[in-house]
C-alpha cells in the first residue's frame, strides 16, 4: 500500500458560472488522518471531495497532495481514489472484474489480476461473492466492492462521498466501524464527506465543518464550537445571549433547578414539549424572554422528580459550561 | 353485492377490440389469402388451400423481378443500419455536452421527420440531377471517356437511397440516444476514470457495454425503417428498384394473389429478424446472469 499523504487546500474556490458553491476555503489534513468534511446539502463539500479528487476543476486556489500542487493532473495521477455515492459498480461485470478493472486498464495479465483482487476481496470480507454480479448483492456489500475497487489503485488518499447515505440505519453503524477499521488497517488518509453529525462524530480524527471552515478534532467541534452556525449543525446546543455575549450551552449542562435552589436562577420558563429518548429525556422549554431552549437529562434523574408540559421552572447553568461564540463569519 | 364492471370497461374493450382488428385483420387476411387455391382470385372466398403462389414466387415466375430487389433491399437495410448505430452513438456522445448551435442543430435533425417523405425524396432527386449534370459537364471539359459514354446518373441506392433513408433513421436513433444517454449516470464514467481509463477506455468498456442492449434496439430499427421504406425511396432509386417499390408496382400490374405470398414471405422475414434479435438479446442477459 502506497504511504499516506497529506492534503492541503489554499483558498480553493468553484463557480459555476455566478453560483459559488465553495468559497475559499483553506485546510490541512495531515497524513493518514480520517477527516470528514461535514455540513448540511449544497454547502460545497461534495463540490471540494471532487475537486481534490480531480473530477471538477478547480476555479481558483491550489490543491496540494503531499508536496505536489496537483490542480492539472488527472484523477488518476494524484494518488487518490474515489469512492462514489451510489458506489457506480459497473454492472456488465462481475464483482472481481470491478475490483480488477484499474489493473485491467493498466494492462496487467489476467492471472495477476485475479490474484490481487481476490487479496483485496479479502481485505473487505467478499471473497465468496467475487463470481456475482453487483446487481446481485445488498447495499452493504456493493459497498465493501466499491472500496476494496477503489483500494486496488494503492492509493495515499481515500475520498468517500456520503459513503453511507444510502443504507439503513442498522448496517450504517456497522459500516461505519468496517470504515474505521479498514482506515486504521492501511493507515492512508480519508477524507469523507456528510451532512451526519453523529457520523462524523463516531469515525473522524479530524472534522471540518463547512461553509464555516472550523477544523478540529471531534470533542473540540463538539465542546467548544466557533460560531452560532456550527454550534446549530452539530446540535445538542443551547444558543442564548447572556451578559452582552453569545454563548452556547449544552443541552446536558442545561439545569432544571429544584425548588430549594430556585434562588440560583438565571433564566425561568415554561416546560413545552417533554421527549422520551431511552436513555434521556429531552425537555423543550420557553423562557420568559422568549427563548427556545433545551434540556438533556438522563432518565433517571429526569423521573426522579417528573416534569410535566406547561410547568414553570428554574434554569441553571455552571459558569465554566458556558462557552462563548464569535459571531456567524 | 356481486361485483359489477363499470360501463367505461365496455367502451375501452370495444375499443381495443377495433384496435387489434385493424392492427391484425388486414395481416391475417394477406396471410390466409396468400394460400389461395391456384383458381382462386385477389378477394375471398377461398378456392381451396395451396402453395401455388408461393411456387410461382419463388420461380420468378412473375412479371417483376423480385429476387434482386430483396437482396438491394436487404444490404441497403444492412448498411443504413451500421450507419445509423453509429452515427447516432457519436451524436449521442456529442449531445451530452453543451456545444454552441447544439439546439439548432438537433431541430435540423429532428425537422426532416416533420418534411412529408415523398417532397425529401423529389428534392434529394433534384439534387441529384444538378450533380449529374455537373460531372458531366466536368467529363466534357476534362475530357474524361467513361464519362462521356457510360455515365448516366449518380442516382442509386447506395447513393442517394442511402441518404434518403438515413434523413429517416438518424432522428430516431439520435432520439433513442437522447433518451439512452439521459438515463445514464456519469458516474459510471468519473469511476473509470478515477481508476485510470483513459477515454478510450472508459468508452470501449464501461459506456459501451452498459449501453449496447439500447443500441440492438437502434439497429432493428434502422434496419426495419430502411426495409419496408416507400415514399423516400420512391424517387432516388435511380434505375433500380427496393423491394417495397417493387411490391407497390406489382399492386398496380399483378392481378393474382401472388402478390400476398410475397407479402407473407416479406412479413416472416421481418418477424424472423425480430425474433433473432430477441433470442440474442436474451441470450446475453442469461450470460450475464450465468455469472452468479
Amino acid at each position: 500500500m502506497s504511504e499516506a499523504q497529506t492534503v492541503e487546500l489554499a483558498a480553493v474556490t468553484k463557480r459555476y458560472g455566478d453560483a459559488l458553491a465553495v468559497d475559499a476555503i483553506s485546510l490541512k489534513i495531515p497524513a493518514g488522518k480520517y477527516c470528514c468534511l461535514l455540513g448540511p446539502s449544497g454547502c460545497g463539500k461534495s463540490s471540494t471531495l471532487r475537486m481534490i479528487a480531480g473530477h471538477e476543476d478547480v476555479t481558483d486556489g491550489d490543491i496540494m497532495i503531499g508536496p505536489r500542487v496537483v490542480n492539472d493532473d488527472p484523477p488518476a495521477a494524484r494518488g487518490t481514489a474515489m469512492m462514489f455515492q451510489n458506489y457506480a459498480l459497473f454492472p456488465h461485470l462481475s464483482v472481481a472484474e470491478n475490483v480488477a478493472f484499474s489493473l485491467r486498464m493498466k494492462g496487467v495479465a489476467k492471472e495477476e489480476r485475479r490474484e490481487r483482487a481476490a487479496h483485496t476481496l479479502e481485505l473487505v470480507s467478499m471473497t465468496e461473492f467475487a463470481d456475482r454480479t453487483p446487481q446481485q448483492l445488498s447495499g452493504g456489500q456493493q459497498q465493501r466492492v466499491a472500496l476494496a475497487r477503489a483500494l486496488m489503485t494503492d492509493p495515499s488518499v481515500l475520498l468517500l462521498d456520503e459513503p453511507l447515505s444510502a443504507l439503513d440505519p442498522f448496517l450504517r453503524v456497522r459500516m461505519r466501524s468496517e470504515l474505521r477499521r479498514i482506515q486504521a488497517e492501511l493507515g492512508i488518509t480519508f477524507i469523507h464527506v456528510t451532512h451526519s453529525q453523529e457520523e462524523a462524530m463516531a469515525l473522524a480524527d479530524l472534522v471540518v465543518v463547512m461553509n464555516d471552515g472550523q477544523a478540529a478534532p471531534p470533542r473540540e467541534i463538539y465542546n467548544a464550537p466557533r460560531t452560532p452556525f456550527v454550534a446549530r449543525f452539530i446540535g445538542g446546543h443551547n444558543i442564548l445571549e447572556d451578559e452582552g455575549r453569545t454563548i452556547t450551552l449544552r443541552a446536558d449542562d442545561l439545569s432544571i433547578l429544584p425548588d430549594a435552589r430556585a434562588a440560583e436562577a438565571r433564566r425561568r420558563a415554561r416546560v413545552s414539549e417533554i421527549e422520551y429518548r431511552g436513555p434521556d429525556v429531552r425537555v423543550g422549554l420557553e423562557t420568559d424572554a422568549g427563548e427556545s431552549l433545551t434540556a438533556v437529562m438522563g432518565e433517571r434523574t429526569f423521573f426522579e422528580s417528573p416534569l410535566r408540559e406547561g410547568s414553570e421552572v428554574a434554569l441553571g447553568w455552571q459558569p465554566e459550561a458556558a462557552h462563548e461564540l464569535s459571531r456567524d463569519g | 353485492m356481486t361485483e359489477r364492471r363499470p360501463r367505461s370497461f365496455y367502451v375501452l374493450a370495444l375499443v381495443f377490440a377495433l384496435f387489434l382488428v385493424f392492427l391484425y385483420g388486414p395481416m391475417i387476411s394477406v396471410l390466409v389469402l396468400s394460400f389461395q387455391g391456384p383458381e382462386g382470385g385477389l378477394v375471398f372466398p377461398m378456392t381451396g388451400f395451396s402453395t401455388h403462389w408461393f411456387q410461382r414466387l419463388w420461380e420468378g415466375g412473375g412479371q417483376v423481378e423480385i429476387g434482386g430487389a430483396l437482396r438491394r433491399s436487404f444490404v441497403l437495410a444492412l448498411v443504413v443500419m451500421v450507419l445509423t448505430v453509429t452515427i447516432s452513438v457519436l451524436a449521442g456522445l456529442a449531445f451530452r455536452r453543451t456545444f454552441r448551435g447544439a439546439t439548432i442543430l438537433l431541430y435540423v435533425a429532428i425537422a426532416s421527420l416533420i418534411v412529408p417523405s415523398i417532397v425529401v425524396s423529389l428534392g434529394i432527386a433534384l439534387e441529384f440531377r444538378l450533380l449529374d449534370d455537373a460531372i458531366k459537364a466536368f467529363g466534357t471539359s476534362a475530357g474524361i471517356d467513361w464519362i462521356q459514354n457510360d455515365f448516366v446518373s449518380a442516382l442509386g441506392p447506395f447513393t442517394s437511397g442511402l441518404g434518403a433513408h438515413l434523413t429517416w433513421t438518424l432522428p430516431f436513433g439520435l432520439l433513442i440516444m437522447f433518451a439512452v444517454f439521459n438515463r445514464f449516470d456519469p458516474a459510471y464514467e468519473e469511476a473509470a476514470r478515477d481508476l485510470g481509463a483513459t477515454p478510450w477506455q472508459t468508452f470501449r468498456h464501461v459506456t459501451l457495454p452498459m449501453i449496447a442492449p439500447f443500441l440492438i434496439g437502434v439497429a432493428v430499427f434502422g434496419f426495419t425503417l430502411s426495409w419496408d421504406e416507400l415514399a423516400r425511396s420512391s424517387q432516388v432509386m435511380g434505375s433500380q428498384n427496393t423491394l417495397p417499390m417493387q411490391l407497390a408496382a406489382k399492386t398496380t400490374t399483378v392481378t393474382d394473389p401472388e402478390i400476398y405470398a410475397l407479402g407473407t414471405a416479406t412479413t416472416g422475414g421481418s418477424v424472423l429478424l425480430v425474433l433473432i434479435t430477441f433470442t440474442l438479446i436474451s441470450l446475453m442477459q442469461r450470460r450475464r446472469a450465468k455469472r452468479g
